[in-house]
């Protein structure tokens, strides 16, 4: 048997639902650590910055999936929607730590921040591009608004992992590695989209001139 | 992550506050028997005799020793807040030689001992707010400045004081990589390098710096970004040009010479209107940030009539 066969029979094992039971977990601890002080002398940031590069890691996971299983046959098609709803889990959290937390829920300051901060603007940009995909990541959408219009709405992802990277980039000083490394892998994952599409729109035409 | 701060000290590592602050009592006790010449004051390991109060430092509450040699930027190190604590103890602080050269009198290769022989060592507790827009209060141990320059004579031209940081990449593994351009540099005007509130640090908590912090002798700017208080010092120059500034270098348009503390100039991607007190907790609010980070009655005269917001 070919080892993504065997993957992928093991995978067949792993039900849905223990997803949403795992992924909370690395959040509340971090929460935990904040709260009974082991998070370091600047617990805010710590929690803040915390979720967030989990949301980063949950999107391009569920980025992952369809070259996973185009290039080695290893399909997570199945855990994509949970994936996706976790990383807006955290996505929430994130903002949720600085809308309580860091700024105290003062909501003029937070507005300032919104508008004259690009990498705030980004962060909120990629929050509210998930919105529409957290409504829809269920099958009574999917039934309702038809296959080809669910799968143009769930484009949106793209957007949200874009905004994702840059609110990351634009906020360090310097140039430190970790922010450049997601900025990479979401970059090069979209350019996978952006190249399967023009081969689609190729094949399209090809197709087309042949029946002509 | 950051609950990996902890992972090479334990709680049972730090001294607990209380501690720290029944032994600076008898410290300043120590420091009048010494003052009264009644001991000798041999040196033990890490200890700074001989220390006196200071009419500069503040009354607010301090940071631990924990919160200040945990949390750091000090890009040598890493550009993590854990990582000077990881990877500073590498650092060989002795010998420790500073060059001092340019338009001086005196120039040469100054040991640390020589520099800080026969100075009066103060506890300075200043605030310290960092250009990310959090702060502390650091009791930091060192003399002004200004005693060093009077030292070395400065000559009528000289307008500006130059620092460099060590470059020791088989040390300092931040420098194996091109985060910035090492080395670290700094610079004041001279009136700004004069003025009481400058100091060179060479320790804080009554002890020696630790190395995360900058040893074993620091620049400390109160009234400027922390960025502006340079560490581990290896070369002071006197100059009639503006010095290049590393951060200036690296982005000039967020990062001035000048760099005060101000919280009507924002640094261009956030804002500098308020600050977190950091070590207060995770439900701590934020604070107003104070023009010249509290220190404009000592500090303003020394741009009046100077437009703040172009010479950011």
């Amino acid at each position: 048997m070919k080892p993504a066969k065997r993957i992928n029979g093991w995978l067949r094992h792993i039900p849905v639902w223990s997803l949403y039971v795992i992924l909370p977990i690395p959040g509340a601890i971090a929460f935990w650590l904040a709260i009974s002080g082991q998070a370091g002398p600047n617990p805010v940031q710590a929690l803040e910055h915390e979720y967030g590069e989990l949301a980063l890691r949950l999107i391009i996971l569920t980025l992952l999936v369809t070259p996973l299983r185009q290039w080695t046959g290893v399909s997570l098609l199945k855990f994509r929607r949970a994936l996706g709803l976790m990383a807006f889990f955290y996505v929430v959290a994130h903002l949720s730590v600085w809308l309580i937390l860091d700024r105290q829920l003062v909501l003029l300051d937070i507005w300032k921040e919104i508008v004259k901060r690009p990498y705030i603007t980004l962060g909120m940009l990629g929050f509210a591009s998930m919105v529409p995909l957290a409504i829809t990541s269920n099958d009574l959408s999917i039934r309702r608004l038809g296959a080809e219009l669910w799968t143009k709405i769930h484009r949106l992802a793209y957007l949200a992992a874009a905004a994702g990277a840059a609110h990351y980039l634009l906020l360090v000083k310097a140039w430190p590695p970790e922010p450049i490394v997601y900025a990479l892998v979401v970059a090069s994952l979209l350019a996978v989209r952006a190249w399967w599409s023009v081969k689609r729109r190729a094949a399209r035409l090809a197709r087309r001139s042949c029946d002509g | 992550m950051a609950y990996k701060f902890k992972s090479d000290l334990k709680y049972s590592d730090v001294t607990p506050k209380s501690v720290w602050i029944n032994r600076r009592s008898f410290m300043t006790r120590a420091a009048g028997a010494a003052v009264a010449g009644s001991i000798a004051g041999p040196a033990t390991a890490a200890k700074i005799s001989g220390t006196v109060k200071s009419q500069y430092s503040t009354d607010e509450d301090l940071n631990s020793l924990e919160d200040i040699t945990t949390y750091n930027n000090f890009y040598e190190f890493g550009t993590r807040k854990s990582d000077p604590a990881k990877h500073a103890h590498k650092l060989t602080t002795s010998p420790w030689e500073v060059k001092i050269d340019g338009m001086v009198g005196k120039p040469g290769s100054y040991s640390f001992d020589d520099i800080v022989k026969g100075v009066t060592m103060e506890e300075r507790i200043y605030r310290l707010r960092c250009v990310e827009a959090w702060s502390m209060v650091i009791p930091w141990v060192g003399f002004p400045l200004a005693v060093l320059l009077e030292r070395i004579e400065p000559q009528s031209e000289a307008k500006y004081v130059a620092f460099e940081t060590l470059v020791r990449p088989s040390e300092m593994p931040g420098q194996r990589r091109g985060l910035l351009e090492w080395p670290y540099r700094e610079g004041l005007r001279l009136d700004e390098a004069m003025n009481p509130l400058t100091i060179l640090a060479t320790g804080l908590y009554g002890e020696d710096m630790p190395n995360q912090n900058g040893a074993p002798i620091r620049l400390v700017v109160p009234w400027k970004y922390g960025f502006k208080s340079i560490k581990s010092i290896v070369r002071i120059s006197l100059t009639s040009e503006q010095p290049p500034t590393t951060w200036n270098m690296q982005n000039s348009r967020e990062y001035g010479f000048y760099s005060n503390v101000n919280p009507e100039v924002d640094h261009p991607r956030w804002s500098q209107a308020s600050e977190r007190r950091v070590g207060d907790g995770l439900f701590s609010p934020r604070q107003p940030t104070q023009m010249f980070n509290g220190y404009a009655d000592e500090v303003a005269s020394l741009y009046s009539g100077m437009n703040l917001v172009q010479n950011y």
